[in-house]
């Protein structure tokens, strides 16, 4: 039995903020019979309910164990302050949001981490869970925490708080963990928590950090990481489902019961990206390519809508313009959907003149407002540094394309940071934007455009050729964001048409120290969390000097520190504290690639050439799994968008 | 379902003198525009089917009169107070409805108001609760007492709303409960003409509407 608290909770939901995030029960959501599920798993996104609801892993993992005649999966979202102390005064356990279960009855708590910002959070769900913070305090009653998401790519921060940590695609992975608790538990659970913990290591499903060990240098470097028993893999590979179409989930999305970050309904139409732009790490972890089908993808779209009554639809991906079939798939939804009140969107960041044409198509009808393209590098330097190969001539004609076919804002990302980068590479930002807005006013014949410049700091991240890279103190990167935002107010004829937003470069240092830290960072973690740290991605609870005092007091007499784990180049021959972690991703590919990155070499995408050899596919077993394909289904328009315009 | 004209539309769908968040409620009044005529009942049976549990459509009633919202004059709550005695509860409702008025400050989308809780209370009666019902928590054991404070209060502007009716007997007689209040909209409607009883906000409209549900042209 588990039972509910929400009697208690209920009580005290009047005086939080937003209470409506706690209560669960929304469209699609499923609770299922306690008693009748041999697995039980509670999921959890570790940020607020209105980041975490419209995640797509934790709804597909959802789906995915719930389908199980033998198992139920429920979810728990990170609560506020607010809530978190009354639930500490009232003595109110972490609990899930469909049933109102304790998180400590189940028998293993999923987390998934698009973050590394999302930590501290998890220690206050273990915490007033009732589980203890260390894994190696946790007894057999207590549920197996198991991280997933592209931080899980380097766990070794969170090492000591987990139990085990699943890289890469999540659906048969959480299924073959669920058959290996079944079977244990169906076998009397001999052993208990240990034996449990050693058939997971055994089986390379899982990366089990307690069953590997760690030694170090005197200067601080990583000697080596090895297994403690024999029977442990030395490296734990990642998963990749192949066959997108087979994996059609989530089939009945969830419809939040509150305002959240992502109003629409998303639709992953592909998987994977082989640009080989260089600081991305989803692009590196996430190789090949696996396309869904033009004809599955319309069905998830179809009967998605059909199941959640959603009014917009998002075409997913890492580069959605990408897709083999992306033409054909947007008219036909425009087709489609044009003449209900569902509108389509794709996130459109790929710099060229046919992404202005796929957006023209999904806003047949409505508002043309904003546009947004991702060049990433100021410079043209810059960006064959990080093998983003985007000419200016090809951003100014594409920007062109947009404001002569009615779109009035033009969005452009940039990163500031990266590595080799000078003054002179940010200041051409502001070139750059000026240049847009001249040719913006000349072909749109009207002053009333603008360009917004968004500009994100970089942190390099593992699995990357950057991942040797010094990331740049935020010092330097404040510095410059100040001269590139004083060039761009400063221009009388064009500065007040061009928006600029940017964060300072203080918390991607602590992004920094979490993405590519080791086992030592745990304690830094914890200490911060101990002293209030909570919510480290949101602006208004993130607080840097309490992260720096952290680790001013768990590395008292350490040999590093968090300019050794941030703005520190790693040479060749350094073991990095993931390197036992296989991505599929050849450490030789990622050094030459890093190599030509410092030299400008720009390296192309093997969709479209031949193979470069990164690795992932030989070691994975795996291939690129592209289209056109050319089969159609009939789409019924659902009925409860028909419209009436009064 | 009809949506509004313009650049957004937006679906017709109006909540007239919604409950607060957090508080249970009997007797909410939701108007809902189409594009066809339907049947009441086919359209409340599949507002059923996709509602979660807890939320149900108690009747659905073709608006034929205009102005509802304007009906809704008052409210009848129920304000269960876990371990309080009914006598501390009924010495703290007489000495607010006592005063003259009961002034209490909220801050709303306009900046901090003064709102008069007094005024807007037409009738307040204090009960023993339902010896079935349970309301223990960890702090406090089934075996508490619990009184409920039955109370109707007009619709004003701003709404004076339950939490401001607590926060009332706490000024004027410092009466503080030791857990939140658990908090049920009772009934929703026009005043009767004399006293402070409640009718049902959908009359006119059935009364138009004839026996057999069609309209009844006038």
């Amino acid at each position: 039995m588990s039972a509910s608290v929400y009697p208690q909770l209920e009580r005290v939901l009047p005086l939080v903020q937003k209470p409506i995030q706690y209560v669960g029960g929304e469209v699609n959501a499923v609770t299922k019979d306690w008693e009748q599920a041999a697995v039980r798993w509670a999921l959890m996104y570790p940020d607020a309910y209105e980041v975490g609801a419209p995640n797509q892993g934790v709804q597909i993992l959802y789906e995915v164990i719930n389908e199980r005649d033998d198992a139920l999966a429920e979810r728990t979202y990170a609560v506020w302050p607010d809530l978190e102390s009354l639930m500490r005064a009232n003595g109110i356990p972490q609990f899930t949001v469909d049933a109102h279960r304790p998180v400590v009855d189940f028998d293993l708590l999923g987390i998934s981490f698009a973050t590394e910002l999302g930590y501290t959070n998890m220690l206050t769900a273990l915490d007033l869970a009732g589980i203890p913070i260390h894994a190696a305090d946790r007894g057999d009653s207590h549920p197996l925490v198991i991280a997933g998401g592209h931080a899980a790519f380097n766990p070794e921060p969170i090492a000591d708080f987990l139990d085990a940590a699943v890289l890469g695609d999540g659906e048969q992975a959480v299924l073959a963990i669920t058959d290996l608790v079944r079977d244990f538990k169906a076998a009397g659970s001999q052993g208990g928590r240990a034996a449990l913990l050693d058939l997971l290591a055994a089986s390379g499903v899982a990366y089990v950090p307690s069953r590997y060990e760690v030694e170090y240098l005197a200067d601080g470097r990583i000697k080596r990481v090895k297994p403690v028993d024999a029977g442990v893999p030395w490296r734990v590979a990642k998963h990749t489902v192949m066959d997108l179409d087979d994996w059609d989930y989530p089939r009945a999305p969830l419809v939040p019961l509150a305002e959240t970050v992502h109003e629409r309904m998303s639709v992953e139409i592909f998987r994977g990206c082989t640009r080989g732009c260089r600081f991305c790490q989803a692009g590196m972890i996430t190789r090949p390519v696996r396309e869904r089908s033009k004809a599955g993808i319309e069905q998830m779209v179809a009967r998605g809508l059909t199941a959640t009554g959603f009014e917009e639809v998002g075409l997913l991906s890492l580069s959605s313009a990408d897709h083999s079939d992306i033409a054909p798939l947007t008219k036909s939804l425009a087709d489609c959907y044009s003449s209900s009140q569902t509108s389509l969107s794709l996130p459109s960041t790929r710099v060229d003149a046919f992404n202005v044409d796929l957006a023209n198509e999904l806003s047949r009808n409505g508002r043309r407002s904003g546009l947004t393209f991702a060049p990433e590098g100021g410079s043209e330097r810059m960006r064959r540094v990080i093998n983003k190969m985007v000419s200016e001539e090809d951003l100014i004609r594409t920007v062109t394309t947009a404001y002569a076919a009615g779109w009035r804002n033009v969005k452009l990302y940039f990163m500031c940071g990266l590595p080799t980068e000078t003054d002179e590479d940010v200041l051409q930002i502001a070139r750059l934007a000026k240049e847009v807005i001249r040719v913006g006013r000349e072909v749109s014949g009207t002053r009333d455009i603008r360009c917004t410049v968004s500009i994100g700091g970089f942190v390099p991240k593992p699995h990357t050729p950057f991942q040797w890279a010094a990331q740049c103190d935020h010092e330097t990167t404040d510095a410059r964001l100040a001269k590139l935002r004083d060039a761009v107010r400063s221009d009388k004829q064009f500065g007040k048409a061009i928006g600029f937003r940017y964060h300072d470069g203080k918390p991607g240092i602590v992004e920094g120290l979490l993405s590519r830290g080791d086992r030592r960072v745990g304690a830094v973690i914890e200490q911060a969390w101990r002293d209030g740290a909570r919510f480290d991605g949101w602006s208004e609870h993130f607080d840097y000097d309490r992260w720096m005092a952290a680790a001013d007091t768990a590395w008292n007499d350490a040999p590093v520190d968090v300019d050794w784990f941030t703005i520190r180049e790693r040479d060749h021959a350094e073991v990095l504290p993931w390197d036992h972690l296989d991505s599929g991703l050849d450490r030789e590919w990622l050094w030459a690639d890093w190599q030509d990155a410092l030299d400008q070499v720009e390296v192309d995408d093997c969709r479209w050439t031949p193979c470069f050899d990164c690795g992932v596919c030989d070691q994975m077993g795996t291939e690129i799994q592209i289209g056109p394909t050319t089969s159609t289904i009939d789409l019924p328009i659902p009925t409860v968008t028909a419209t009436a315009r009064a | 379902m009809a949506f509004s004209s313009g650049f957004s539309p937006h679906p017709r769908i109006s909540y007239a003198n919604a409950a607060p968040t957090g508080v249970a409620s009997e007797a909410e009044y939701v108007e809902i525009g189409v594009v066809t005529r339907c049947d009441p009942l086919d359209i409340r049976q599949r507002l059923d089917a996709a509602l979660p549990p807890g939320l149900d459509i108690v009747d659905v009633v073709e608006a034929l009169t205009p102005d509802f919202a304007a009906r809704l004059e008052a409210s009848r709550w129920s304000i269960e107070l876990a371990g309080v005695t009914r006598a501390t509860l009924a010495d703290a409702v007489d000495t607010l409805m006592a005063c003259a008025e009961a002034p209490i400050e909220r801050m709303t989308k306009g900046g901090l108001r003064t709102i008069d809780v007094r005024s807007a209370i037409l009738a307040a009666e204090v009960v023993d609760s339902d010896p079935d019902a349970t309301h223990a928590t960890a702090e406090i054991p089934s075996s508490s007492p619990c009184a409920i404070l039955k109370v109707v209060v007009r619709q004003v502007t701003p709404t004076v709303r339950p939490d401001d009716i607590l926060a009332a007997l706490r000024s004027v007689a410092d009466f503080v409960p030791p857990v939140p209040a658990l908090v049920t909209r009772e009934q929703q409607g026009p005043l009767a003409a004399e006293g402070v009883f409640i009718q049902d906000p959908l009359a006119p409209d059935r009364e138009s509407a004839g026996a057999d549900g069609t309209p009844v042209v006038p």
